[in-house]
This record gives C-alpha cells, structure tokens and sequence, in this order.
C-alpha cells in the first residue's frame, strides 16, 4: 500500500477536516420557508469515523451536501481545512468535489454502461495520484467481479463498486448518505465493514448517515440531529466492529 | 385534479412540445400549400378557358378563302370555328435599342367573337377598318409601361406604322406569350396586336382571305380525326398541319407548368408529411417513455389506468391540435400567397381558390394518427408495469463489453467516450431511429435544396453548352441561302449559321407528333446539338437526330425508321433512319442536317433565319440595320432569354423551394432538438452522478455531444442517400414533354443540407448544455419522485 502520511497520523491529532459554524439552509417552497439547517455548529476531525443519526428530514443530507460541495447554505460558514467551503464558485466547487471528496449514497448511482472496473477507472483516469481500480474494488473485497456490469451485481455489491469508486482517488472525505439505506442486514453490515476498513487503513475521514440506530456504534463519534440542528454528540468509548451490528 | 398536472406538463415541456408541434404543422403546411396551390391554380385555367371559350383546335395556312370557314365547319364534331389573319412583326419602340416582335391578330370588324375571347382589361377593341389602333396583352403593356394612347411602330409587311394603343387585353391563348424561337416568355420582346380585320387583310394583301382558323368541337368528338379532315381541306392552301391543345404554345407551356407544380405536390408534400408523421410518432413515444414513473405513481394512488391514459392522449392532442392548427393556417395562407403569385405571372383575369377540407381532412388525420400511434404505444407500455416497478428507477440496463476497452489504456478515448458509444449501441433500435429521423431531415432539405442545381445546370446546358449564339433572327418566310451573305453583312455580325424549321408530322407505327423539324449545317458552332453526354454532335449526313423524349414518345431508337409527313411547301411523305438521339431539356425538338433536309423537301437550299453572334459594341447598329430589313421578322435575343428565364424561374419553382427548404429547417431542428432534449431527460441520473464526482460541466455535456455527434455523424451519410432518392422521386414526378430536369444534385446542396443539420445540432447542443449546466445533482440522485 503507497504510503501517504494520511494512514500513519494518529487519529485524535485533533486535527480539524471540516469546521462548520453557524450553518443555515432554507428552502423557499412556494409561500412556506423550509428551515432544512437551523445553525449547525460541527467539527470534524481528520481520520474520524462519524455518523448522523436523526429521524427523517431533520436535515442530515442537506448537512453533508453542503459539506461536499453538492448544495450551497444560506447562511452560516463551513471550512474544509482552511479553505471556506461556503466561498467557493461552482466551478471550484467542481474540483473540491474532484480532487478532495469521496461520495456513496443510498442508490448506489454507478454508470451502468460502465463495468465495476470501468466506474472505478472513469474516477481514477481525472484523478491527481489514484490507486489502480483493481486495488480500489479489492479492498471493497469485489476482486472476481472487476468486469461484470451494475445490472449483472447484487446491490450490497453495487454498493462497493461504489465505495471503490469513492476511494480509489484517495479522498480526504467519505461522505455517505444512507449507504446502506437499501440493503438487507447482512448486505448492509458487508458494506459496513468495507467502509470501516477503508476509514482504518487509508485514514479516510468518514461520514455515514444514518437514520437506523443500530449503525451508531461502529463511531468515533455520532452526531444527532432534529429538526436541522445538532442535538447531541457523543463520543463511542467502545466501538463495535459492523459484524456486531443487526437491524 | 390530472386536468391541473396536464397544465404543469404542458409548461414543463412547452419547447419540446411546441417543437414537436411545429415539426408537424410543417408536414401539414407542405400538403396544403402544395397540393391547394396546384388545385387552385388549375381550377382557374379551366374556368377561364371555359368562360372564354379556349379553342381545341389550331391551323394555319399561307392563303385561303373566307368561303372555306363553311366547308370547316361542315366537319362532322366542329361546334364553332373562326377564322383570322395572324401575322408577325418587327416592333420599334422607343425605350429600346433592340427591334420587338409582335404578333399581329385580327378581330371581326363586325359581329361577335365566338372563340378565344378576349378580355378587355382597359380601353377597347379597334375601329373597324383601323389600321392605327391597337389592342395589347397586358403583360406587353406592363413590361414598356404603355397605357391607353400610348404609340409604337411596327413593320408591317414592309412598311413603318405607328400604332396607338386604345386597349389592353387578356386572351387564354396567351397566358403563355412565347415569341418565335424564345424558349420563355418575355413581355418586352413579345406583345399581341388585336387589330381590325379589315386593316389587317389590307395590309398584307389578304382580302376575303384568312391564314389561321381554330376549331372548337363538341363533346367526345375524335380530335385526331376532325385534325385529319381538317389537314385534307386546308392542305390546298398552304396549310402546315392543325393541331390541338397540346401543342399550342401558351397551353402547353402553362401545361407543362402546372404539371411541374403538381408533381412537386405529388411528391414532396406526401414526403414531407410521412417524415414529419414518423419524427411526431418516435418523438411523442420516446417523451411519454420518460413519464413511466409518473403513470406508475398516479396507479399506485389509485387512478384508473383508463383515466391516466386519458390524461396522457388529452397531453398528445393538445400538441397535435396545435401542429395541426398551425399547419392549416401557414399552409392556408403560404399557398394563398403561392396561389396569387402564380396567378399575377400568368395574369388570369380572375382566380379560383379551391377550399380543399379533404387536404385538412388528410394531413390532420395522418397527423394526429401517427402522434397518437407513438403515444399510446408509450402510454399503454407504462401503464402495464406494475406501480412498483415504473415508479422505482429503472433497473439498470445491461449493456456489453464492445471488444475495444482495451484501448483504454493506450488513451485513445476516455471512460466519457466509452459512455457514450456503450450507451448509443445498447440501444440499436432507438439509435437507429434517432438516425433515421436526423437523415430524413436532411434528406427533405436535399429535395428541397436540389432543384436549384438542377435548374443551374439545365441553364449551363441550354445558354451555355447547346445555344451558344448571341441572337436568333427569324425571316418572314423561307428564304433563298444566298440571304446568309447579307446576315454577315449586317453590321457587327461576327458569326451567322443559317437554320430552317419544317413542319412534319413524324410516325412510328401507331405513334405519331407533329413537330418542327430543325435544320442545321452539320458543322455548326453556335446553336449545337448535344448527345446524351452533353457532347457536341456532328449533324449525319442523312437521317434524323430526335431529342430523347421525342424518342420515348415516339418508341423510337437509333437505326429505326420513321416516317416524316411534310406539312409544308410541296409536302410528301418519307421514310427516314433516326441517327441520333440527343438531349434536351426544353420542348420536343428534332435534329437534321440542313442540306440532309432541303434534299427530302425536294426544295433549293431556303432558310428560315440565322443564329449570330455580334461585336457587342455595334450592338446599336446592328439592330438598327435589324429593323430596316424587311426579310426579318423577328429576334430573339439569348441573353434576354436567359435573363426572363431566371427570373421566370426565380418566380416559380424558387418560390416553392424557399418555402419548403424554410419548412425542412423546421424539421430538422426540430428533429434533432427533440433527440437531444429526451437524451439528456433519460440520462438526467448519469450525468448528476458524473457532476457528484467532480466532473465539469463540459465534460459532463462531453457525453452526451459525443452521441449526439454520433447520430449525426451516422445520420448525415445516410440522409444524403434517401435525400438522393427524394430528389429522384421529385424528377420523375416533374418530367412532361416541355420540361425535363436533368438530375443534378451538387455537392454544395449534400453540404449545405449536412451543413444546416449540423448547425441543428450545434445549436440543440447549446441549448442543452445549458440544461445540463443547471442540472440540480441533489435533486436528480434522490430516488426520482
Ligand atoms: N430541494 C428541496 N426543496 C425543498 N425542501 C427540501 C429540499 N431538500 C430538502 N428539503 C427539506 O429540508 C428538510 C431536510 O431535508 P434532508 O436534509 O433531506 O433531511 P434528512 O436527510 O435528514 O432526511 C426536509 O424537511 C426536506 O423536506
Ligand atoms: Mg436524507
């Protein structure tokens, strides 16, 4: 494995990845405004694995697509190490997006004319020092299916396919949003562990939304949501590896 | 409550349903403005000739008595006849240099005019006994801007008379005034003289005599045979063969006009209407494919699947009545405007317009039958899903490795391209149609776009390859070869080859054509006769040289032999070889050796008139010698046929080209806009995922150009071909005994129809790459709601 100064700093350097203050996001609908972030104060930490956790619409996706550079807040201010996300152009936002983060969402969104090795490699071919996409879907444990397409794999598989394709730029970010949202118990807790293994051995600062309960405990940290702000964080004095997780 | 969503649809996707519509109301237009100008047009010819009793049958002769009308109308099937003096002449006028002909024409200084009636559109006839007065076609009157009073010489029978112009009239026999030797008719150079009878048979020494009668017959009366009859009576007298409507000049003419117009409606319109029927029916199908989710949610909720599918045929007919409605009124109106145009060419005294419901009856339903087609296919398709599956997003489709991934690694192409070429070959049926509908919109712009070749190259053929001479001059009557050295002698007369025209009538078995036969010196450089290949042709020895449609009409080939019935001077029948078969695209013209010629007329060497080319600086000169020479009757001068002939045609078939190369950039943008619209509506998904990854807008638009361009690419060759065959289909439907248009298609028309479908999809790529700029990512990841 290249080494990259990520994997071999320490987590809880307490180094900041994200620092977010005050953040807000209204959606005008019609004559009812939407107040999807109500001031969002959040850190980050570089090499963290955090979840968000909350009931629906209390404004966990809106929190992680302003941080990736997908939606743009109303108010408020958010960094990604020093750079203030919430300033940037849509064009650079564009190469935020490329150069620094990492997506997996619910509906695994892979290129279904592309194979896994293909999706990988599409990420991989615009990317500055990427791992080769055989290695990317290796970890991810899909090292015998590197040619088959999305419509020929399992959607726990399709969902590594996607983590791979996250990963193998070596972003500093993995934003997840309900990665495993789709999934039976068993697939999940396979995606689960991919993701973790991920966060361990490339540092990968991680942020899995969740509004199943029982996927707190592979944290560092979890962050509870209502009602677009943060209600609770707690820190996992003992975490739990994702085959001891069942929903 | 669906009566509200069918609204918001209708916002939503107002551009591409107004391009849809619009693709549509250009197949209706082209049916209505086609075909209805033609109806229209030809419904007016007939009530004219009707209501100004259009004789069926024409003669003249040199000389014969008054008293031979009664014998003439003795012939078993003759209703009416009339008989008259017509005479040409050279015209002097003022506000130009060179000499005009006119046609000379009495009218009965007493009693009525049974046939061929005038109509006075200002003034009056003639002073019975006056040989002063005139009475002039409008079109001679408009082209020198004479009105009643005003004057003009010509030389009649020799001598100058000024003419006072004391009306101005119409005739159906000269709808068409073509001069002698022009091929198009030119107003300036060529007027009718109605002039009293009695005048006229003063002047040219024909008392109680007449040199031309016309026939009208009953009902289902055998032409062929009162032509026969007639031939056998006037025969004594110098006639030079009767003839019907179909050779008579204006007739035919305007003949072969309207069956040029309507072969265009024969063909292009239905062409233009089934291509538009098929873009509606894959367009409409394709934009319904993409409502799937929305049909699966409205039947989860509990809609009857009638009432969606209602919902989705009130959405498809709201377009339809709309491409129907807009087609009717531009079509209504543009062949309005068509119709008057034509109308104001051929000065009818009044116009006809035909209201054509079965037109509107048609295009509607082929129309709105093949939108609907394609939408309940679409609609019919969602509605058996089961809810789940249409609201939940399509599973991913299979696609397949093509055999060239890896290339990748040798960067020929990127994954984007990869994207593309997978996507557009998953789906080899869909591609296949959105090439097959971008080519056939390039294909109706080649149809429309060709016939300007076709037209440049008949012109090149005709002025610049065939007759070449400056001016063609008619003499009064045959004359003695020896006139040639006084031609060369006119000032500025550079060149001077002789010609001389026969009346024949030419038979092969039953087949049989009065025609003029054409006699030239075999080695004659101005005025040549071109073979098949637009080569020069050495005039043989003997025989004839027939332009190939008189050899289609006649079934004749090279090596047969046909009979030729002299009509003129001391007549006689030959059997004579046809040597050669030569091209032609204006009129029916048959070829012979001019010495091969007077021999089988048994004549000395006589002539007819002279090409010539002239020293243009002694242009002045040379027709001032023109109209002091009495032996000429008449010139035609070649670059004012040119001239009349563009602009003729200019009026004509330039009109329907511009309108239907306007209706095909209709449908070529609205083709390829559409195509692209519904590319980026199905991939809306793919390409938020590729924006999520950091892709750039332009790389994301990268993807979808490079299967836009694809189709395109594809499409273009494609459409040049079937673009081909229209044009084909188009000369086969135009071709009649005066007009034959070579085929020419140039490779400036395939470019400029590639051209126009290019920059179609430049600008729907423009369009949509905007779309793609303001693709909301959030929104399109979600599960789609
Ligand atoms: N594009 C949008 N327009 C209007 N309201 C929105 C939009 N996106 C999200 N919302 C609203 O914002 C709130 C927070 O949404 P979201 O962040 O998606 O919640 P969560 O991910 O926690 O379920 C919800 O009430 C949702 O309805
Ligand atoms: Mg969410």
């Amino acid at each position: 494995m290249a080494a990259t100064g990520k994997q071999t700093r320490s987590r809880g350097s307490r180094e900041s990845m994200f620092k977010v203050e005050g953040l807000t996001k209204v959606y005008h609908t019609g004559e009812l405004d939407i107040h999807a972030l109500s001031g969002v104060d959040l850190t980050l930490y570089e090499g963290e694995l955090a979840v968000l956790l909350g009931p629906s619409g209390s404004g966990k996706s809106t929190l992680l697509n302003i941080l990736g550079g997908l939606d743009t807040a109303t108010s408020g201010q958010a960094w990604f190490r020093g750079d203030e996300i919430t300033a940037l152009s849509e064009r650079e936002l564009t190469q935020f997006r490329r150069n620094h983060v990492g997506f997996v969402f619910q509906f695994y969104n892979l290129i279904p004319s592309l194979s896994a090795r293909e999706n990988v490699a599409l990420v991989t071919e615009i990317s500055t020092s990427p791992m080769a996409p055989d290695e990317a879907l290796g970890l991810v444990g899909l090292d015998h299916r590197l040619d088959h397409f999305p419509a020929q794999l399992s959607g726990g598989e399709q969902q590594r396919v996607a983590i791979a394709r996250a990963i193998a730029k070596r972003p500093e970010v993995l934003l997840c949003d309900e990665p495993t949202g789709a999934l039976d118990s068993k697939t999940g807790v396979r995606v689960l562990e991919a993701l973790t293994s991920v966060n361990e051995e490339l540092g990968t600062t991680t942020a899995i939304i969740t509004h199943n309960a029982a996927i707190k405990d592979i944290a560092h940290r979890v962050f509870y949501f209502s009602d677009g702000r943060i209600t609770k964080t707690d820190v996992n004095k003992r975490r739990v590896t994702p085959d001891k997780v069942h929903w | 409550m669906l009566d509200r969503k069918l609204l918001r649809d209708m916002k939503r996707l107002w551009a591409q349903a107004l391009a849809i519509a619009l693709v549509m109301a250009a197949g209706v237009a082209t049916l209505i403005l086609g075909v209805g100008a033609y109806r229209s047009l030809d419904e007016t010819r007939s009530a004219y000739y009707e209501r100004y009793n259009f004789a069926d049958i024409f003669a003249t002769v040199k000389r014969a008595p008054e008293g031979l009308k009664q014998r003439i109308l003795e012939i078993p099937g003759v209703s009416a006849a009339e008989t008259r003096i017509v005479k040409f002449a050279l015209l002097d006028i003022e506000d130009m240099a060179e000499p005009a002909t006119g046609m000379a024409m009495s009218i009965p200084d007493y009693g009525q005019v049974h046939l061929n009636r005038r109509y006075l559109r200002s003034g009056r006839f003639p002073e019975p006994g006056s040989a002063r007065e005139v009475t002039v076609n409008e079109n001679f009157a408009l082209a020198h801007g004479f009105a009643i009073g005003s004057t003009f010489s010509a030389i009649l029978n020799g001598n100058k008379r000024t003419l006072n112009i004391v009306g101005i009239a119409l005739s159906p026999e000269f709808i068409y005034a073509v001069g002698p030797g022009g091929l198009i008719p030119d107003p300036r150079r060529f007027g009718i003289m109605w002039m009293s009878e009695n005048a006229l048979a003063a002047i040219f020494d024909l008392e109680g005599a007449f040199n031309s009668v016309s026939l009208k017959l009953l009902r289902k009366t055998d032409q062929a045979d009162v032509i026969r009859q007639l031939d056998d009576i006037l025969e004594p007298y110098g006639g030079t063969g009767a003839y019907g409507r179909e050779d008579q000049l204006s007739h035919a003419f305007l003949d072969a006009e309207l069956k040029g117009l309507a072969a265009l409606s024969r063909v292009t319109p239905p062409i233009f209407l089934l291509v538009s029927a098929f873009l509606i029916n894959m367009t409409l199908s394709r934009l319904i494919a993409l409502e799937r989710e929305q049909i699966g949610l409205l039947k989860a909720i509990g809609y009857r699947p009638l009432t969606i599918g209602m919902h989705y045929i009130k959405l498809i007919l709201i377009i339809s009545a709309a491409g129907i409605l807009i087609g009717s009124v531009a079509g209504t109106w543009l062949g309005q405007g068509l119709t008057i145009l034509y109308a104001d060419f051929f000065r009818f005294p009044f116009l006809i317009f035909r209201r054509n419901p079965d037109l509107y009856v048609i295009a509607a339903a082929i129309s709105g039958a093949a939108a609907l087609a394609g939408g309940v296919r679409a609609v019919y398709h969602a509605l058996t899903l089961p809810p789940a599956v249409a609201m939940s997003p399509p599973a991913p489709a299979q696609y397949a490795h093509l055999g060239i991934e890896r290339l990748a690694a040798l960067k020929v192409y990127s994954h984007l391209t990869l994207m593309a070429l997978r996507h557009t070959l998953r789906w080899p049926v869909r591609s296949g149609l959105t090439i097959l509908g971008i080519s056939l919109s390039g294909a109706v712009l080649i149809m429309a776009l060709f016939t300007l070749d076709s037209i440049e190259f008949m012109i090149d053929t005709i002025f610049f390859q065939s007759d070449r001479q400056d001016a063609t001059l008619n003499f009064n009557d045959e004359r003695p070869i020896r006139i040639m050295q006084a031609v060369q002698q006119l000032p500025g007369v550079l060149t001077a080859e002789p010609y001389r025209t026969v009346a024949v009538r030419i038979r092969n078995g039953h087949l049989s054509r009065k025609l003029a036969i054409t006699g030239k010196r075999p080695d004659t450089d101005l005025s040549r006769v071109l073979d098949l290949d637009l080569q020069p042709v050495t005039l043989p020895e003997t025989g004839l040289v027939l332009t190939q449609k008189v050899a289609q009409i006649l079934k004749a080939r090279r090596g047969d032999l046909v009979w030729v019935e002299v009509l003129e001077g001391r007549r006689g029948l030959k059997q004579v070889p046809v040597t050669e078969v030569s091209q032609s695209y204006l009129g029916l013209s048959v070829f012979m050796n001019l010495d091969a010629l007077n021999k089988m007329l048994e004549e000395g060497p006589l002539v007819s008139g002279a090409h010539i080319s002239y020293d243009k600086a002694r242009t002045g000169a040379l027709y001032k010698a023109i109209k002091e020479t009495p032996e000429i009757s008449g010139i035609a001068i070649q670059s004012a046929s040119l001239g009349k002939f563009r602009e003729t045609v200019a009026r004509t078939i330039h009109m329907m080209t511009a309108v239907y190369i306007g209706l095909s950039l209709i449908i070529a943008f609205g083709v390829i806009y559409n195509s692209a619209r519904i590319q980026l509506s199905e991939r809306a998904r793919e390409f938020a995922s590729l924006r999520v990854l950091g892709f750039t807008r332009g790389e994301v638009s990268q993807v979808l150009l490079t299967e836009l361009g694809l189709l395109v690419a594809l499409a273009i060759p494609l459409g040049s071909v079937i673009g081909y065959w229209f044009a084909w289909a188009v000369i086969r439907g135009f071709e009649n005994d005066l007009y034959r248009m070579p085929f020419i298609i140039e490779g400036g028309t395939y470019a400029t129809a590639s051209f126009i479908v290019l920059a179609s999809a430049a600008i729907s790529a423009a369009i949509v790459r905007r779309r793609i700029d303001r693709l909301d990512m959030v929104r399109a990841l979600k599960t789609r709601e």
